[in-house]
């Protein structure tokens, strides 16, 4: 996701001159090309994203278009009162870009996980939130993001993630995007666990004969009422899958939207990474397997869950 | 504003004393000592050092003058209102039930005001990403920040002051309002702030101590004809808590302490008004 962005961004930079990128001392490499072609417009800001923030925030109330980059923990939770008071109460346009989100940096320890950061910026007047989930996506949120008049958190995967689209998606803030139709249960899902998500429904229905309706709700903020009034009055269950806490995410915004109306009584069953720290070392892909988050797991969970409404029924 | 004589803005510094005195009273707010001890340094920059048109206050290659220190915003209101950004009848409603003047400024809550304050230590980075996007956008713009010494125990302002000199800024001065009070202690016990000037050196920038209440020696050093070589300009600005009236004058009690009408009246006198 991070060289479609880079490349993306790269290539908007040349006809938007108002775009600036701000780096908090990452991205080596990376930004070679738009530090050629643009370097009077990329600001490494060092390890000191309060004041890269904060930096942003002033551009922006000048006509600018501030782009700040960093390992998703430190491009949020660590400046998150910069971002609340420079940032959203001035409502200025500026886009935070995390890399790393969730479990991306799995081998970096905790220091590095991003599993707070959706719950955090969605609590923040005025901020728009984006989880794309593969590079393609990336590229479409970034368009959309720019286009957007106002502050926008844009949460990345890092590299070489399993594509879920073949050509560029067209990609409108807040609404939800179906990537597969199913009838028997509905799993929406954010950002950079879809790809374990559509694997998911594959195992539900060649070992399980369960037919999911996959959808991408790559916005978390603002939530797609509209799509989950039609979601929740026409299947008896529904999951949400994310590669973040079960608190203060899709799942949490998911589960306020339903004490705040009327839901059919349907079920909503939630994945996510737990309230604790993880200690373990290990990949993504072990990291994601402790937590419920594979394939085979959240198939094996979404039946289990799908018997037991069945049972109640008869 | 432009060519006023020393006298016309000490007389301008009395005023605004004054109306601040009675703001407080009247909004029963607090920050009166650190309101009174950064007057002379805003009327400096207001009364002819900043590029500014109360008739254009969005131009976009206008100065900006940031109050970091929004606490003291009773202070910047005044002397706003005074240069006919608002009308003084909205400063009259500072602090009610619906105004849009709190104690602290929002954004954009009046013209004039170019960033909401409060929380300290965000005024540093905001000013200098102005003046990073002014100078990209080849505008004739200079920035200015007021921070109060208690501020700097901020980490976010020592952030943005390695930043600004690594940039070449020399469009952006901060101006310390250093009146050695913060909130609950002498500012160099709280934190070992001193040597202050010396650390402003130190992290690069082209630094001058001065009286802060010396409006003459205030707009020589922030001259923007002065060179710098390129670096950002920093005014360590000595100064009183609580000055231009005796009783309050050095006495920490006024950081939140709210006058009495007698208060307000022995202010008055003293400074002169009626």
């Amino acid at each position: 996701m991070r060289n479609a962005f880079a490349d993306e961004l790269t290539k908007l930079a040349a006809e938007d001159d108002r775009l600036v990128l701000l780096s908090g001392d990452i991205g080596n490499r990376l930004f070679d090309p738009f530090k050629a072609q643009h370097s009077e417009r990329f600001f490494n800001c060092g390890v000191a994203e309060a004041n890269m923030t904060g930096v942003a925030a002033g551009m922006a109330t000048c006509g600018l278009r501030p782009i700040t980059y960093t390992i998703t923990p430190f491009a949020t939770t660590r400046c998150l009162e910069q971002i609340r008071v420079d940032i959203c109460y001035h409502n200025v346009p500026v886009i935070i870009v995390g890399v790393g989100g969730g479990l991306s940096y799995a081998s970096l320890g905790s220091t590095h996980h991003s599993c707070e950061d959706i719950a955090f910026l969605r609590a923040l007047p005025n901020m728009t939130v984006i989880c794309p989930a593969d590079a393609l996506e990336v590229r479409a949120a970034l368009h959309a993001a720019i286009a957007h008049n106002g502050p926008v958190y844009m949460r990345l995967g890092k590299k070489n993630e399993p594509a879920v689209y073949e050509s560029q998606p067209d990609l409108e803030l807040g609404q939800g995007k179906v990537i597969r139709d199913g009838n028997d249960v509905c799993i929406l899902a954010t950002g950079n666990i879809l790809p374990v998500v559509v694997e998911a429904s594959k195992v539900l229905a060649t070992t399980m004969k369960i037919d999911a309706r996959v959808i991408n709700f790559h916005t978390v903020k603002p939530l797609d009422a509209p799509l989950l009034r039609d979601v929740f009055s026409t299947f008896r269950v529904v999951v949400t899958v994310e590669e973040h806490s079960l608190i203060g995410g899709l799942g949490g915004a998911v589960a306020e939207w339903m004490a705040d109306t009327n839901s059919n009584g349907s079920r909503l069953l939630r994945f996510g990474t737990p309230d604790a720290f993880l200690h373990e070392a290990g990949s993504q892909g072990y990291l994601r397997s402790v937590c419920g988050l594979t394939s085979v797991k959240l198939a094996d969970g979404i039946a289990h869950e799908l018997r037991v409404v069945q049972g109640t029924n008869s | 504003m432009q060519n006023s004589t020393q006298n016309e803005l000490k007389k301008m510094a009395a005023e605004i004393r004054g109306r601040v005195i009675s703001l407080s009273h009247k909004a029963r707010t607090p920050h009166l000592g650190s309101s009174l001890s950064c007057v002379d340094i805003l009327v400096s920059l207001y009364g002819g050092i900043l590029k500014i048109d109360p008739t254009r206050p969005a131009a976009p290659d206008r100065d900006r003058c940031i109050l970091s220190k929004g606490h003291a915003a009773p202070a910047q209101y005044a002397v706003l209102a005074k240069c006919g950004f608002f009308d003084d009848s909205v400063l009259s409603t500072y602090n009610q039930d619906g105004a849009v003047l709190a104690e602290h400024p929002g954004p954009g809550c009046v013209p004039g005001i170019e960033a909401a304050t409060g929380s300290l230590g965000h005024g540093l980075p905001l000013g200098v990403g102005m003046a990073l996007a002014t100078r990209l956008r080849k505008f004739d713009t200079r920035v200015y920040v007021v921070m109060s010494d208690g501020e700097c125990n901020e980490g976010s302002v020592w952030e943005a002051a390695m930043f600004a000199p690594a940039q070449r800024l020399e469009t952006l001065a901060v101006i310390i309002d250093y009146n050695k009070w913060q909130a609950t202690g002498r500012s160099d016990d709280v934190m070992s702030l001193a040597p202050l000037a010396d650390k402003w050196k130190a992290f690069g920038w082209e630094t001058e101590e001065v009286d802060g209440h010396d409006i003459t020696a205030l707009q020589q050093a922030l001259d923007p004809a002065l060179g710098t070589a390129g670096r950002p300009r920093a005014i360590v600005a000595h100064t009183v808590k609580g000055k231009g009236v005796a009783f309050m004058e050095d006495d920490n009690n006024w950081h939140y302490r709210i006058p009495t009408a007698d208060d307000v009246k022995a202010a008055h006198i003293e400074l002169g008004l009626k």
